[in-house]
Order: structure tokens, then sequence, then C-alpha cells
């Protein structure tokens, strides 16, 4: 059963029958907010970017974002680069396939981040959405909703790291600022 | 219209009165459980059950049935309640199945008072799980809506309901079983169980109850209703007491070619799917890599098939050994880290606390390497043992020479997608070849570098001369490689050779036939054929441009072109380097195509004019060289030219049969 997240709020989350997650997909979706005034029908246009940051050890080894879609190693893909967002409501507009199976042993943290690459804080995005989904069986794991998420531009989502010889996910929701997830790394470290 | 809902999609109700008709293969319990706005169960009453059917604007049936029909009134709930969880679940007691995987999948529909159906839901993909919440019905702004829910618990109703939040989950588990057991005796005989399993209610119960003194808390209300996986497990319910045999065998509700659940599709037929008979599937089945089979990928024909194989394998190698490669890098670099610091303590720097710091991080990154290294095999093998059947699958143009498929030579009836260029390996495993393959026709112009530019230790032993003949060779393989698997008056090979140097490596090409004319000589042999075929890429230019294939002259063959150069830049005055320029450049895309065997040094006289000729061209070596980089890593591949194993007849041959089948076509 999927569970609708409070900022900062975090939560160990395995399957339900205990066993371990082996696939996960981060799924992102956002609509542009329509514009108040005289123009009211129109809408800007707001591009938000899913990424993957890849630790061994704290310390940043690959990154899965638009500019690179598929990790070295092949085992996270992203779906590609979404710049508007999406027309109708639900649908994930950007998501991050992860295969744990095939991970490197040496990663043992991936940290999902959210940024608004547009500029423009998750005030102005309608119905926007992160969800982490256990992809084996299409059941949503946790969801945390970013609309009028307040003024900040980037949020750090959640971590999947290693717990003993399978994965736990962590959601983090932790509000952030940046235009990529190279901006915040810095925020990013403090939750490995 | 009626929404066919998936886990997790919702689906507005038109009205406050609906039904919920429940079918199953086999009998089954139905519940509701009601929330309030914060997911809790406010009062230890807002359960329906078999044991207490009743609820305000909500009935169920007393005892396990296959169908089922839930009468809700949402407008009569109490006006706390939020949510209604519709939740199925397997009576337990002999004959009964004990997991939702070995019985058909139940399906739910919402239907209106007049029946119509407004949202159905099939709960598949169940397995273990002998309890479902299978539906809710929740309030969202007023208004009434239906989600598929679909969450299963293995440890069966008592699971569910303390899951639910309900205070006393076991005991209300067995008191619904009882009721069940009750509702049961009285209707339907039990049908002869397969093995007598001793799990009796009551006994289920008492040993539930001895199990663990059910807590009254629950997850806290915040987590609301996250799922505590330690909940579930240690359950006393027997659907996991043993494995359950029903009449009738398990329902195998994989997909029968998604490759992840079942071996891969293809010719083979793999043991054990599909077939209810054989070994029950999933055990074992699901640990081991599926058995690889050629083919085994998208595409129209067997043959594009295998092409996009051969390049999964290649990608999935690069990647495999990139994760590798990353994690040995890194386990180098935290033990160095590790053992600096231990240096950087002046006092620490000896003695034998700084020899155990130093053996146990050369200790972890053993650990890390032997770990990657473990990973890095078990992939490796499955690749070896993909290319095991891919490569024997592989047609002519994309099998090695001595691939007995080339003794079965025919001459094609048409033109291959691909060619198989060479050899594509990494030192971690160098039995593994992944095929280099480029498509047809070819982009690009080929350049076999004959040169000491070739930097391999391989090629530094061998002098210039045993260099240039090697590529001589290659270019030679090529070449017929690409004659043989082209259609009969589809391809032709011009061979320039100025100073007749190349005659030894040519002498397949010419004994056989397969040139249309002899090996050009000279310097005038040079101009005439670059001149010929200038000429041709400009008349089919021209015709392309103008929209009018019919104005070209007919005594221009229309069959693709293969300019074999050897001895470049012997016999080129600027004019020949020109138009050779002009070939590489524009010839490929009107079927005009240039296979340099040379060495850019010997060309060095010409400066940096050459080097966008050098550049446009796929660069080649005569003798393995680690110079290929694949799309996505960007590793060196060694790669290792296409050439006939020693004393072998092969190539010769086919160009007999080639040339053969061209006559036949009066070609």
């Amino acid at each position: 059963m999927s569970v609708n997240l409070s900022k900062g709020q975090a939560i160990s989350l395995q399957k339900s029958d205990g066993g371990t997650l082996t696939a996960v997909r981060m799924g992102l979706g956002w609509q542009a907010a329509p514009r108040r005034g005289l123009f009211g029908k129109r809408s800007k246009e707001i591009d938000l970017d899913a990424s993957a940051v890849l630790f061994a050890d704290k310390q940043p080894v690959d990154v899965v974002f638009f500019q690179h879609l598929v990790s070295d190693d092949g085992s996270i893909k992203h779906t590609g680069d979404n710049l508007v967002g999406g027309a109708g409501q639900g649908g994930d507009d950007e998501a991050i396939m992860v295969d744990l199976q095939r991970i490197p042993v040496h990663i043992d943290q991936i940290v999902f981040t959210v940024n608004s690459f547009s500029g423009q804080t998750f005030s102005e995005v309608e119905n926007a959405f992160c969800r982490l989904v256990d992809e084996t069986n299409g059941q949503e794991l946790a969801r945390y909703t970013l609309t009028g998420g307040g003024d900040y531009t980037g949020q750090i989502m959640a971590k999947v790291h290693r717990q003993g010889s399978g994965w736990q996910m962590t959601a983090i929701g932790n509000p952030a600022h940046g235009r990529t997830f190279q901006d915040m790394i810095p925020e990013i470290l403090a939750h490995l | 219209m009626t929404a066919e809902l998936i886990r997790g999609q919702n689906h507005p109700l038109p009205g406050a009165r609906v039904e919920i008709r429940v079918s199953a293969g086999q009998p089954v319990i139905a519940g509701a459980t009601l929330n309030d706005s914060e997911g809790r169960m406010r009062d230890a009453g807002w359960i329906a059950h078999p044991a207490a059917p009743h609820l305000p604007g909500l009935e169920v049936s007393r005892q396990a049935a296959a169908g089922h029909r839930l009468a809700v009134d949402l407008e009569a709930l109490p006006v706390d309640v939020h949510r209604v969880n519709v939740l199925l679940a397997l009576p337990t007691g002999p004959g009964g199945a004990g997991r939702f995987g070995a019985v058909a999948a139940p399906y739910l529909a919402v239907t209106g008072l007049d029946g119509t159906e407004i949202a159905t839901y099939t709960a598949t993909g169940l397995d273990a799980e002998s309890a479902v919440v299978a539906l809710e019905l929740y309030r969202r702004q007023g208004a009434w809506k239906v989600r598929a829910v679909g969450q299963g618990y293995a440890g069966g109703l008592a699971a569910m309901l303390d899951d639910q939040g309900l205070p006393s989950a076991r005991e209300l588990a067995a008191t619904i079983n009882e009721a069940v057991a009750a509702g049961m005796a009285r209707t339907v005989a039990p049908p002869p169980a397969a093995g007598d399993r001793e799990g009796s209610p009551e006994r289920g119960a008492a040993r539930a109850a001895r199990g663990g003194p059910a807590s009254g808390t629950g997850p806290s209300p915040s987590a609301g209703p996250s799922p505590e996986p330690g909940a579930h497990t240690p359950s006393g319910t027997p659907s996991e007491a043993g494995a359950p045999s029903p009449a009738g065998g398990p329902v195998d509700y994989r997909h029968p070619k998604r490759p992840a659940a079942a071996p891969a599709p293809g010719t083979g037929s793999p043991p054990g799917t599909g077939s209810p008979a054989g070994a029950p599937p999933g055990a074992g089945a699901a640990d081991r890599p599926p058995e690889p089979v050629a083919g085994d990928a998208p595409g129209w024909s067997l043959e594009e098939r295998l092409y996009n194989q051969v390049w999964g394998m290649f990608e999935d190698l690069a990647r495999a050994v990139a994760a590798y490669r990353s994690a040995v890098d890194f386990a180098e670099s935290r033990m160095e880290r590790e053992v600096d610091r231990v240096l950087d303590d002046p006092r620490a720097r000896v003695g034998p606390a700084a020899d155990a710091a130093r053996d146990a991080a050369r200790a972890k990154q053993a650990q890390l390497v032997e770990q990657a290294q473990s990973a890095l095999d078990r992939d490796l093998a499955q690749l070896v043992a993909e290319a095991g059947v891919v490569e024997p699958a592989l047609p002519p143009a994309l099998a090695r020479w001595d691939n007995p498929v080339w003794q079965a030579y025919q001459v094609p009836q048409d033109t291959p997608l691909a060619l198989r260029l060479g050899d594509l390996w990494l030192p971690e495993r160098a039995e593994l070849r992944i095929p280099m393959l480029v498509r047809l026709p070819l982009s690009r112009g080929l350049w076999v570098d004959s040169g000491r530019a070739a930097d391999t230790a391989e090629a530094g032993l061998l002098d210039a001369a045993e260099l240039r003949r090697l590529g001589a060779q290659t270019a030679t393989a090529i070449a017929a490689r690409l004659y043989a698997v082209h259609p009969p008056g589809q391809f032709s090979v011009r061979v320039i050779d100025p100073a007749g140097s190349a005659a030894g490596a040519l002498a397949p090409l010419v004994e056989t036939g397969a040139l249309a004319e002899p090996p050009a000589a000279g310097a005038a042999g040079v101009a005439r054929t670059l001149e010929q075929l200038t000429r041709r890429v400009d008349l089919v230019q021209m015709a392309v441009r103008s929209g009018n294939a019919d104005a070209l002259p007919p005594d221009l063959d229309p069959a693709e072109q293969l300019l074999v150069v050897h001895d470049f830049p012997h016999g080129f005055d600027d004019r020949a380097v020109t138009q050779l320029r002009y070939l590489a450049d524009e010839g490929p895309g009107v079927g005009v195509h240039l296979l340099m065997a040379a060495d850019r040094e010997e060309a060095r006289a010409y400066g940096p004019v050459l080097d966008p000729l050098w550049r446009s061209l796929l660069r080649l070596t005569p003798v393995p060289s680690d110079h290929l980089a694949d799309p996505w890593v960007g590793h060196a591949w060694t790669y290792e030219p296409p050439l006939a194993p020693g004393g072998s007849e092969v190539v010769p041959q086919v160009l007999r049969q080639a040339v053969a089948g061209r006559r036949e076509n009066g070609r």
C-alpha cells in the first residue's frame, strides 16, 4: 500500500511480504500551473528533472540524469528528459528505472532528486508528484506531493541503500535549491 | 463504460449506492473494514466479516463462496468513515488452497444498482498471500472513488487485520475462520484433501495466540497503513504450513513469453514452461538465469534479431566490465586512502596498530574486489553461454570464417543487414568474442592500417613488410566477405595495386575471377580507375538530384562498387588524391565504397591535407589492437581482423561459388 509522505518523513520500506526489492522506478509527473491575469490561459512551461546519484562510501561515482541516461554499468536507466510536463494528470513524465540486482558491488547508496531546471519553484507547478514504484509488480511504495511545495527548486526524494544482502528505501523528502543535481550535492551528502 | 482498473488506479463512483461483485475460482471470505480520514479504524466494530456481517450501509456474506455480492450504501455509513476496504481471504482448513497463487485470480466488479459495471479489477500477481485488500472505496473532496489496491498478505487474515490497526487481529481472524468453517460444514462437503494438513482453524488460532501477544497499538498512526514486514512473517495461519497441492494444479499467472519469468521464447522448448504436469515453475527457475536462445531480441527477421542480440551482448559486456572496473578502482582508492590515513599520523605510523589498520584496509579491498569479480563472473558466464548459442546460429555475413555456415555457403538472394568486420574483446575475458558488425550498405570507408601506428606489442614484433602483407590479407578477407554476401549483380570489387606489391594477398580474388577487371597497376591504372568511379559518383548524384534514374547511361554498372586501394600513395598524383578524397566523402551515399590498406606514415608528405581522409575512414588493424571504443562506456576494445584460419581454403572456395553464381545469372 502506498505511503503518502509528508515533508522530511523517513520510512524504511520493504515489500510487504518481507521480500527484498529487486527493481524500483522513480516516477515524476507534473503540470505547469496556469498563470493568472489577462492571458490566464497561457501557462508557463516548467521543466522538472529527475536524477539518480550513485554513491560508493559517500563518494559520488556515477549519475543518471537527462544528459547521461544510462549509468555506465547499465543498472539504472532514465526514460529521457521531459521539458514541459504532462498534458494530463497521473502518468509519470520522467522515470528512472533501477535494477537493484545489477548495481555494481561497491555502490551502496542511490539518491533520487528532483530539480526545477527552468527555475520555477514548486509552488508554481500543479499536480506534481514523485513516487517510487516496485517495478516488479507495479506497486507504489511511496508518493510525495510537490504541488504547492513552497519556495524551493529541488527536492532530495529518497535513497535506496544496501541492507544486508538486499536493499531498502528511505524516503527523505528534503527540500533543497538547485538547477541540477550538482548544485545539491552538498545537501545530498548530509543525508548519506 | 467500464473502467478496467490496474493496481493503484482509481475511478470515480457515480452514486452512493453500489454493489461489489466478487468472483473467484474457489470459495473466498469477503469482508470490509472502515477507516476514518486518518486511515485508522476508529472503532473495533468498524469491520464486517462472516461472524458479524452487518454494518450500517454495508453487509457481507456469512460464508465463504466463489461469488459474493456486497451491497454498499456509502451515505448510510458513519459520517466519520472516509474509506471502505474490501478484503478477501482464503478460508483455512481442509480443502483450502491456502494461497491465492494456487487459485484463479479473484475478479471484482463495482456495479451500479442496475447492474451496470462501473469499474472492474482482477487481483493478479498474488502468490503466497492468503488474504488481500482488493479494493478501497474512499471519500475525496466530498465524492466517493474506488481504487484497486491488491495488497496481499502472506500472513493471512490475521496479518491483514493487524495491518488495519485492529487491536485483537489474531483473535478476530480466528473467529472469522471459525464462523466460515461452521458455514462450510453446513453447505459444502470438503473435497478430499491431498494430504492431511494439520491446519484446523482452532489449532491455527491457538498457535497464533501462543506465537505472540497481539499488540494493541499496531503501526503508529503517522505511518498510516505502512506495511510492517515483521508483523506478517511470523504468521500462524496454515497458508505457510506446507506447499499446497490443490486438485487441478497451481495456476501460473506469469506471462508465458516474458523472459524474466520463464526461459525466453525461441526455437527450443525449455522444460517446465506452462505445463502443469511438469515441475512446479517458480521455485528453482527464478534463481537460475534463463537459458540463452539465439535470436532472443526484437526484430522483423531472424537476421535482424541476431543482429540486435549481438549488439545487446556488446552493450551488456561493456556495462558489466564497467561495473567491475569501477568497483575495483574504488576498492583501490579506498585502500590507498585508508593506508594514507595511517601514515598521516606520525605516532601511529609504526607499530602493531598501524599494521593491523593496513591489513584491515587490504582485506576490505580484497573483499570488494572478490565481490566485484564474482558479479563479473556471473555476468560473463551468462554472456559466454549466450555467445555459445548465438555464434553457431549466425548467417554467413555475421559469422566467422571458421563457422560451418561458410562451408555450406550458397549465393544469397538478398543483401544482408550487416557485415562482420572482425571480433572485439576485452582483457577481462579474452575468449568472449563479440562480433563487430556494421550495417550494410557501408556508411563510411574502411582503412586497414598496416603502419607501425598499430602500436600493440604484437605489431611491434613484426617488421613493416610483414605488417603490410597482413594488412593486404585483411583487406582481401573483408573484400571477399563483402563480395560473397551480396546477391549476384549487386556488388563488384575493383582493386588498385599500383606497384603490384599486394599480388600475393590478392591471389584469391584474382584467381577465382571475383574481380571485374585485373588490379589496376601503375599511375595510369590508378588514374583510369579513379576517373571511372568519380564519373559514376557524379552521374548517380545527378540522377538522384534530378529524380531521373532513367537518365543514367546504359553502360553504367548498377552494382555497388568497392574500391580496394593498396600501396597508397604510390602511383597517386595530386589529382588522384583529390579524387580519392572525393570518393571517400561522396561515394558511400551513391554506392561507391572505399577500402584502403595503407600506412599513414607513407603518405605523410601530403601533410595535414589527408587528415580528413583518415578520419573519415573506419580504422581497422591487421593485428589485434585495442583502438576501438564502444558507444556506451568508451572502453578500449581489442579488435581482431576477420582472417580465415591458417591453411583454410574457405575464402577461395566461397569466392569460386560466388563467381559461379554470378555467371549463372549472366553477369
